[in-house]
């Protein structure tokens, strides 16, 4: 019993039943699973699709977190790759004798491709900041951060490009086996990175370098090569959830896709026993921990709490979460319930 | 101005300054960011004023302090957060709660603006301070402290009011409008004025105060700053208490400027503020850096706005991309800089 309580994922994981069971008292039918038109309906299969680019996102932050860096410029890469992967396969909507032609600038192959790539190069150009430049990582992500948005609208020219192309939707609103596809698409870069991490010894590489730099490369480590490659996967992670994201909505905005997305995938990451200092990390930590932020956005919708609380919520999860991983804070509160019973002892 | 920097330099790095004082006409690695920003800033100025008709005016170099007052105010703040090595990401949101309060505190309860500002103006200091305390007292990263400030008080300002509140206020739209002429045609608004005030006590507090100096020590090494004797743990609290009425004065400036409250005011305000501070020559490691510098760093954002804006042709991201790039120019600089120094 001790040992399951003392496992990393074991507070995440009652987080995130207690969420679910906070959505269900309120809301009967929120467990209700049907099979509806090809693929599983209800509440549960909601969050899934919703929550796949926020998991997304989160394993690559999971890794850079883990080198003790950060990335700031998920949101504007989720926007950039968005805006590329529209705009290759939006084109335009023709009607031909009364049927609607839809004509995609190249095949979408080609703008998943290039999507992927320029992320990936997002995420190289990031790693090169911090491994071969020496920037602190706040500061390098902070670059592309700001000029990402730029970039975004650029490739949109500031418009809102809407994709007219149905096989392009499949990713974001198709279905697998009954369950979303971009659910699957999440577990796969879960799976894939799990298995870099935990079969190969590049997980204890990247624990070393988060641990302590300077002594992961006296041991020999390529320590500048692994934190380029973490910053390279996080940049294709988030090119991964751009496509998603733009999928989900049939369009691309360079100035509103995946804001704020940085801040929700850096608190997954956080909620999921990852801490910010780099060492020891948890992609399924961080998989239950993008669940739990949609869940509590579900169910602060269905509570019927204005969504504008969410925000309000989420910091005082934020707090709450810091200060329990906080070492002294830890240390405050055992002596102040010890006190008590110390003085009561005394009298 | 020059004599203050010195004494700044010797504050921060007492072992190199003698051996930098012997060749006289070499200048110091200390103060070469800040120089590039005055020269680049020089070179944008001529550029524009060559290129462009009318840009050459006493007016246009005013607009850039009277657009950017509160981002003055706010990354002024910033300085002394990014001095002491810490980072604070609330400061857009802190603005944006601000004018939300004072407009439902005006237009809502009716109260009078002279009860109005100095509630707000404590109500930021004290949130800085507490997020200063939880910083200091549970040794919480700034970043993600500041970053849930962040959440807490936009969020906030949504409680207030989803929407927009319009000012109304005779006092604000007064102010407002008012306008003081300097030479000539050209005139200068009251927000711009605050602003200036606010980088000459910055300019003080940082280079002429027990306090600025502790800030610049425990910037350069916090445990060396605790060997020292100096209160760190209070003047750390009080950096952030800083920040924090920074940005109060600048929401209330703002709040002048728009006339409104509203919960997306200066949506993305901290990455300018920070953008400002890095292109002010200040180190992002902290311990070394000018406030006067920071004013250069906000000028010179103004000033690439108002390049694009007379240029026409260029539509508004470029402004973003054009500030990434400088920041990407300024850090490189930066690494180049303490690459050089030595003792590292």
């Amino acid at each position: 019993m001790s040992a399951i309580v003392k496992h990393r994922l074991f507070w995440p994981c009652v987080t995130l039943v207690l969420l679910l069971a906070v959505n269900a008292g309120f809301n009967a039918s929120f467990l209700s699973l049907q099979w509806r038109a090809g693929h599983l309906y209800g509440s549960l299969v909601d969050i899934l699709k919703s929550a796949a680019p926020l998991i997304l996102v989160s394993l690559g932050m999971t890794l850079v977190i883990a080198t003790r860096g950060i990335d700031i410029s998920v949101g504007a890469t989720v926007a950039i790759a968005a805006a590329i992967a529209a705009w290759m396969v939006g084109g335009s909507l023709t009607i031909v004798d009364g049927v609607a032609v839809h004509a995609s600038r190249f095949p979408m192959w080609a703008a998943i491709a290039a999507a992927l790539a320029v992320a990936l190069l997002c995420g190289a150009w990031n790693g090169l900041l911090v491994s071969v430049v020496g920037m602190q990582p706040i500061i390098a992500t902070l670059i592309l951060m700001v000029a990402g948005r730029g970039i975004a609208q650029l490739i949109t020219s500031g418009q809102i490009i809407t994709v007219y192309y149905p096989p392009y939707f499949f990713l974001g609103n198709g279905y697998l086996l009954g369950l979303p596809f971009a659910f699957w698409l999440a577990v796969a870069v879960f799976g894939a990175l799990a298995l870099f991490t935990r079969r190969t010894a590049l997980g204890l590489f990247i624990q070393s370098v988060g641990i302590n730099p300077a002594a992961a490369r006296v041991a020999g480590l390529p320590a500048r090569r692994i934190m380029f490659w973490v910053y390279a996967i996080c940049g294709l992670c988030a090119g991964i959830a751009g496509l998603v994201v733009s999928s989900t909505v049939k369009s691309a905005d360079g100035n509103n896709a995946g804001l704020l997305m940085e801040l929700d995938a850096i608190l997954a990451v956080t909620l999921g026993g990852t801490p910010l200092t780099g060492g020891r990390f948890s992609l399924a930590g961080s998989l239950i921990g993008a669940l739990i932020i949609q869940t509590l956005t579900y169910a602060i919708y269905s509570l019927g709490v204005p969504p504008e609380v969410n925000l309000v919520v989420k910091a005082v999860v934020v707090f709450i979460v810091m200060l329990l991983q906080s070492p002294e804070f830890r240390q405050t509160v055992t002596t102040m319930i010890r006190r008590p019973a110390a003085g009561g002892l005394a009298s | 101005m020059s004599s203050d920097i010195s004494l700044a330099a010797t504050e921060s790095s007492p072992r190199q300054a003698p051996a930098q004082r012997k060749p006289p006409r070499r200048i110091d690695p200390k103060y070469a960011p800040l120089l590039v920003t005055i020269a680049l800033f020089v070179v944008l100025a001529g550029f524009g004023s060559v290129f462009y008709n009318g840009f050459f005016s006493l007016q246009v170099f005013l607009n850039l302090l009277i657009d950017n007052a509160f981002l003055c105010i706010v990354a002024v703040g910033m300085t002394f957060v990014i001095l002491s090595g810490g980072i604070d990401l609330s400061v857009g949101a802190v603005i944006a709660l601000t004018t939300m309060t004072c407009a439902t505190l005006l237009e809502r309860h009716e109260l009078a603006p002279g009860v109005v500002i100095p509630l707000v103006l404590v109500m930021g200091t004290a949130f800085g301070g507490a997020m200063g305390f939880l910083i200091e007292r549970f040794r919480l990263q700034p970043f993600i402290v500041t970053l849930a400030g962040m959440f807490l008080a936009r969020g906030l300002c949504y409680l207030i009011s989803v929407d927009s509140i319009a000012i109304g206020n005779s006092f604000f739209s007064e102010v407002s409008q008012a306008r003081i002429a300097v030479w000539g045609e050209a005139s200068i608004s009251i927000g711009a004025l605050i602003a200036l005030a606010i980088v000459a006590i910055g300019i003080y507090v940082a280079h002429f105060t027990q306090f600025g100096r502790t800030v610049y020590a425990i910037g350069g090494s916090e445990h060396s700053a605790m060997l020292m004797g100096l209160p760190v743990r209070s003047t750390l609290i009080a950096v952030y208490a800083l920040s924090g009425f920074c940005s109060a004065l600048a929401g209330v400036v703002f709040a002048f400027y728009m006339l409104s409250g509203y919960g997306l005011h200066a949506v993305g305000l901290e990455l300018d503020a920070i953008a400002a501070v890095v292109i002010g020559g200040t180190l992002l490691s902290g311990g070394v850096g000018y406030v006067f510098g920071t004013l250069f760093g906000v000028l010179m954002l103004g000033m690439i706005q108002t390049l694009i804006m007379f240029d026409g042709t260029l539509s508004s991201w470029w402004t973003k991309i054009a500030v990434g790039g400088l920041l990407f120019a300024f850090c490189l600089l930066q690494r180049v800089f303490e690459a050089r120094r030595p003792g590292r």
